[in-house]
């Protein structure tokens, strides 16, 4: 059964890095999933009458798009409004403000009955495999309902197509009858994506869909998915909170902070050079099973505190609070979402890796004082550099030099002291190479 | 059972027994076993390891593999307050500080625990009773083991809060549980576990339920307070880069027994086992350039009622027909020293596994 | 956690008034609906037309609903003078109404006979608690023993068996058979010995069916709790066993066990009236029944009245003991 198929997976042929970026231009500007302004605020109610005395503000504005046959990352921590981001655009809840197109139409507020074309060509797979399916029904009922919700006969019939289902998702068409109980979590994962599956959808939204499940069957089923993309030509969105499987599953991710998407890069470019102190901050926190580089604690950045409540929100930008370069301008101006770099947006005043955005504001909140105390003297003086380095190179070749560069040689003495004063010399000298 | 006296390596040979070790730590053949309507279920089947004082075990192993079940065997809680219920069946041997704890009497266990040997529990938040305040758990921990008075216990609290990094730890004292986020609470499970200076200190599964950035505080927090302490710690996780971080020795059990034990570096860059390199595999990883394809171990854990004869990995094994004349299927295979204090339990030759993990396991990874 | 006990004690007022409302409602505006002549009912069947229309115009039963809630009201704190057919009686504050059959206010049959059956009623909830807990954490703590399985056996005959059943068998066996105990009420203010011994086998009798569902509860929550993790934190802390039972486990238990207390004061009445029936106690629940014989509707109005009431208090008291026991509770 199962052992068949990971045989199977195995034996398909190691695709190479070029193929799987073509495969997006496969579609080319073929956009699947439109995402404008997307706002999710549940009330809070309180007293007798129930009057709204505030809201969580789970999702606060999301702008992105999703291309056919692509899969398209969502990373974040738990409160950052990611899961809630899937439920909306596959239309299980309803958004405050923003709009969803899918295919150009605009479903941002189909009726239940108006959706239900719809969601032949969107599906979502679940977290829990154990909750989400109904312990009273056979594989066989629970891989089909979608057949019979949408009154839909397959070719050769439902048993049929659901058998050959089971087998595509490496399960063996004999279980047709079990009941869920008799699975392991890998196994009900994959009944999970049969069901998915069943009426070919055109995007599968999956929210955790392998952080239940133990790391040798999380790879099967991270296999799964990618075998099953290249076959069908599916398009993803996939939710996780692990960011080694998001980078390993996606080809463009989006970096989620309260309720706001901070960076949203293609994955070389987002593992490679975060723009985003928070991206930044997240990928160096990921354990690293490597004993030689245990407390390697000149790479890493330490957030201090918690983050804050997506009930109030701090103003400017979300992340000021925690931040290590926040100046007063993030206090009190929201960044947008900017595409600095081909391919990577961010949302930040002074990124990592590039030129500072507002190089006027140099002088650090005593927030910031206090969380660049946990970031390493080296970290700081590394970020310094590239920033001073990328400022040169824009000073090189970009029209608007003079405010780079003397942002980045302004800055760099705020965010480290040690770092600046060998930096700064740098930076000049690499403008005078360049020049 | 002989009485045991507690002078650490000069104690005298209990009956029926080997000889007290000379470890800080040692589990000898430790076996647990819980009898169910379906039949015996063995959570731990003979499991042999030694730690020292200021030094780091990890253990890793996918859910089912028994490491919880060992750590809560060490605790003796396996047998403390469980009532009615057909009994877990525990046998073998565990020494901590010169006293052999399972055949020693229970009311002297309860002392130890909390004071020489604590725990830290994976979700703080159903670790922690929701009805008293932190500060209340904390002195109740710390006054069992210690006859002071409520003020002197309340200082102490405040002083281990304050320890591990919460603000306003006078403060926050008073609060409960809820009103805790996660990594505080964690915190807070932190600070209450080492309020009586253990010498011994197991955490199961101590991130998992965080997020990764509050992750990092917290494994930051326990290798400082090691340090600081000098204690003994286990690390229980299914999480290699966790261990990674902390272990300084790596056990990885499957099926309720040790298949490798080693050295972090060794185990982690010369591993000498079928199922630790499925681990290895199966992990996408952050410090490498994108893998293509994750090496998944296929097939599902094995039932804990009916361990597949001979090696537990054999049905899951694709080396499993390497060694001659069925062997993998028919002898349990003993974890041999394979190297300076690196162990592995393989059919296999060390040849045969190191020509394999050097030509078609390390290039892959 | 004042500011919780206000928002419960605001809550607890308007469901006071919302219950009035509603009593009133069924009483009056049902019969009127149903062609009902209530005027009849408030004196008898029998009575000549001349008493029906005294009645009628003495409780104002021809003007709009609402007059005659207010009325009501207006009774309960000022009093009220009933006039009509040529004679007026007067019923002084606070009225619940006036018995036009047995020519009576309301409000002092109810001093009368109230204290008779909060008497039974919480000596009959503390026996029950108290036994039904202990049952049911014995129960627990030896699941599966000889212990466990006795007691559910027991308390399955305490749920199941009626009142009346093991109220008649008590009574044969200890007050007429073993002659130990007089079977007669004896206030209070009598004697303390004879009210007690008047009342202990009503108590045995009201608690066993409590007591047996409380023993259930109890052992089933106490089976979960003991799965909790924090208990098992209790455990690795070093404490003793019955630390971990009677502080950690027990206060946890206590939660579910307060939700149904508060539920179960609210039904204990009917139980209250078939053992006083039985028992022949001169409570609430017999005043009831015997209005009920003789449709005397204002006593039945009054009962009920006092009765949500009491079950309103109770349950302002569960709330608070709950968020004593529950912290979180006081948030929310």
């Amino acid at each position: 059964m199962s052992d068949k198929a990971d045989d199977k997976a195995v034996n398909i042929p190691a695709q190479s890095e070029g193929t799987v970026i073509t495969k997006g231009d496969a579609a080319p500007g073929e956009t699947l999933l439109k995402v404008t302004g997307l706002q999710k605020h549940f009330p809070i109610k309180k007293g007798l009458l129930q009057r709204q005395v505030g809201a969580v503000r789970a999702v606060d504005g999301l702008d992105f798009e999703v291309k056919s046959g692509e899969t398209l990352g969502v990373v974040g921590e738990s409160g950052c409004g990611k899961s809630t981001m899937g439920r909306l655009i596959t239309r299980l809840l309803e958004p405050t403000a923003g709009t969803v197109e899918f295919e150009g139409t605009d479903i941002t507020h189909l009726g239940v009955g108006g959706m239900r074309p719809l969601r032949r060509d969107m599906q979502m797979i679940f977290q829990d495999p154990y909750s989400s399916l109904n312990p009273r029904h056979t594989i066989g009922t629970i891989v089909s309902a979608p057949f019979r919700l949408q009154g839909v006969e397959p070719e050769g019939g439902v048993k049929k197509e659901v058998q050959r289902l089971l087998s595509v998702v490496g399960l063996s068409p004999e279980h047709y009858n079990r009941y869920p109980h008799e699975f392991s979590g890998g196994q009900r994962q994959r009944i999970g994506i049969a069901r998915a599956l069943a009426l070919s959808p055109k995007l599968v939204v999956a929210d955790e869909p392998v952080s239940a499940l133990d790391v040798s069957i999380q790879a099967q089923v991270v296999n799964l998915l990618d075998d099953l993309q290249r076959e069908l030509g599916l398009t993803y969105v996939i939710i996780a909170h692990d960011l080694s499987v998001v980078r390993h599953v996606s080809d463009r991710i989006a970096v989620m902070y309260l309720g706001k998407i901070v960076e949203l890069a293609d994955r070389e470019q987002l593992y490679k050079s975060p723009m985003h102190p928070y991206t930044k901050a997240l990928l160096s926190a990921v354990p690293i099973p490597d004993p030689a580089r245990r407390g390697a604690k000149s790479e890493r950045i330490l957030l201090k505190g918690d983050v804050p409540s997506p009930i109030s929100p701090p103003a400017g930008c979300r992340f000021h609070t925690r931040c290590w370069k926040a100046t007063e301008i993030c206090r009190t101006t929201e960044p947008p979402l900017a595409e600095l770099r081909p391919g990577q947006q961010v949302a930040c005043h002074h990124p990592e890796n590039f030129a500072d955005q507002a190089p006027q504001d140099v002088v650090l909140l005593s927030d910031a004082k206090e969380a660049a105390e946990l970031v390493s003297e080296e970290a700081l003086a590394a970020s310094a550099e590239t920033s001073a380095a990328v400022a040169a190179e824009v000073e090189s070749g970009g029209p608007d030099t003079e405010a780079s560069k003397d942002g980045a040689a302004k800055t760099a003495p705020g965010a480290a002291e040690d770092g600046a004063a060998k930096t700064a010399p740098e930076a000049a000298e690499g403008t005078a190479e360049e020049k | 059972m002989t009485d045991l006296s507690k002078s650490g390596a000069a104690v005298g040979e209990p009956t029926g027994t080997s000889p007290a070790p000379t470890a800080f730590l040692e589990v000898r053949d430790l076996k647990v076993h819980f009898p169910t309507d379906d039949g015996l279920v063995k959570s731990v089947d003979g499991l042999t390891f030694q730690l020292e004082k200021g030094k780091t075990l990890g253990i890793v192993g996918e859910s089912g593999s028994g490491k919880s079940v060992t750590s809560l065997g060490i605790m003796g809680l396996h047998t403390a307050g469980q009532y009615g219920k057909r009994k877990a069946q525990i046998s073998g041997e565990i020494w901590l500080d010169g006293t052999e704890l399972l055949s020693a009497d229970p009311e002297e266990v309860r002392k130890l625990r909390g004071r020489q040997m604590a725990m830290i529990f994976q979700d703080p938040l159903s670790a922690l009773h929701p009805y008293y305040t932190i500060g209340q758990q904390i002195v109740e921990a710390y006054r069992i083991h210690h006859p002071v008075d409520k003020k002197t216990a309340r200082r102490r609290a405040v002083e281990m809060l304050d320890r591990v990094g919460i603000p306003q730890p006078d403060k926050r004292v008073d609060s409960y549980p809820h009103e805790f986020s996660g990594g505080m609470r964690q915190r807070a499970m932190i600070a209450m576990s080492l309020v009586n200076n253990p010498e011994l200190l197991i955490a199961d599964e101590p991130t998992t339920a965080l997020d990764v950035t509050v992750q990092a505080q917290i494994l930051d927090l326990i290798r400082d307070l090691q340090k600081e302490f000098g204690s003994a710690v286990i690390v229980i996780t299914h999480d290699l880069g966790v261990v990674a971080e902390l272990a300084d020795d790596l056990l990885v059990m499957y099926g309720g027994r040790c298949i490798e034990r080693g050295p972090a570096e060794k185990v982690f860059y010369e591993p000498r086992h079928p199922y630790t390199w499925g681990l290895l595999g199966s992990m996408p990883r952050l410090d490498r350039d994108q893998q293509e394809r994750l090496i998944p171990v296929k097939g599902s854990p094995p039932s804990l009622i009916n361990i597949p004869s001979g090696c537990a990995f054999n049905p899951r094994c694709p080396y499993a027909d390497v060694p001659k004349d069925n062997v993998t299927r028919t002898v349990r295979p003993e974890l041999t020293e394979i190297g300076s204090k690196h162990w592995a339990a393989c059919h296999m030759t060390q040849e045969q596994r190191e020509r394999i993990w050097t030509e078609e396991i390390a290039p892959k990874l | 956690m004042l500011a919780y006990l206000f928002r419960r004690l605001f809550a607890a007022a308007v469901m006071l008034v919302v219950i009035i409302m509603v009593v009133f409602g069924i009483f009056f505006l049902v019969p009127k609906w149903a062609g009902v002549d209530i005027a009849s009912s408030f004196v008898g069947k029998q009575a000549d037309p001349a008493a029906v229309e005294a009645v009628r115009q003495k409780l104002g039963l021809s003007d709009p609903i609402y007059s005659q809630v207010w009325e009501f009201f207006k009774g309960i704190f000022a009093g009220r003078t009933y006039a009509g057919g040529g004679d007026v009686t007067h019923c002084a504050a606070p009225c619940f109404g006036y018995s036009f059959r047995s020519e009576q206010a309301i409000w002092p049959v109810l001093t009368d006979r109230f204290p008779v059956t909060l008497a039974l009623a919480l000596g009959a909830a503390v026996l029950w608690l108290v036994l039904g807990m202990a049952a049911g954490v014995l129960s627990a703590l030896k699941r599966g023993s000889f212990w466990d399985r006795g007691a559910m056996v027991v308390a399955l005959a305490g749920v199941s068996l009626p009142v009346y059943f093991t109220g008649m068998a008590s009574l044969a066996v200890f007050a007429f058979g073993l002659d130990w105990l007089d079977a007669r009420y004896v206030p209070l203010t009598d004697s303390f010995t004879g009210w007690f011994g008047g009342l202990i086998l009503p108590w045995i009798t009201l608690a066993f069916l409590y007591a047996a569902m409380y023993a259930r509860i109890t052992r089933a929550t106490m089976l979960e709790i003991l799965g909790e993790d924090y208990i098992r934190t209790a455990r690795a802390k070093g404490l003793r066993e019955q630390t971990v039972i009677g502080k950690h486990a027990m206060r946890s238990t206590m939660t579910p066990i307060l939700t149904m207390l508060g539920m179960d004061l609210g039904a204990l009445i009917g139980g209250a009236i078939l053992t006083e029936t039985t028992f022949n106690l001169p409570g609430l629940g017999q005043a009831v029944l015997n209005a009920i014989k003789n449709q005397d509707l204002p006593v039945i109005l009054g009962v009920t009245l006092i009765t949500s009431l009491a079950v309103l208090i109770a349950n302002l008291v569960v709330d608070v003991l709950y968020a004593v026991i529950d912290p979180r509770v006081r948030l929310a």
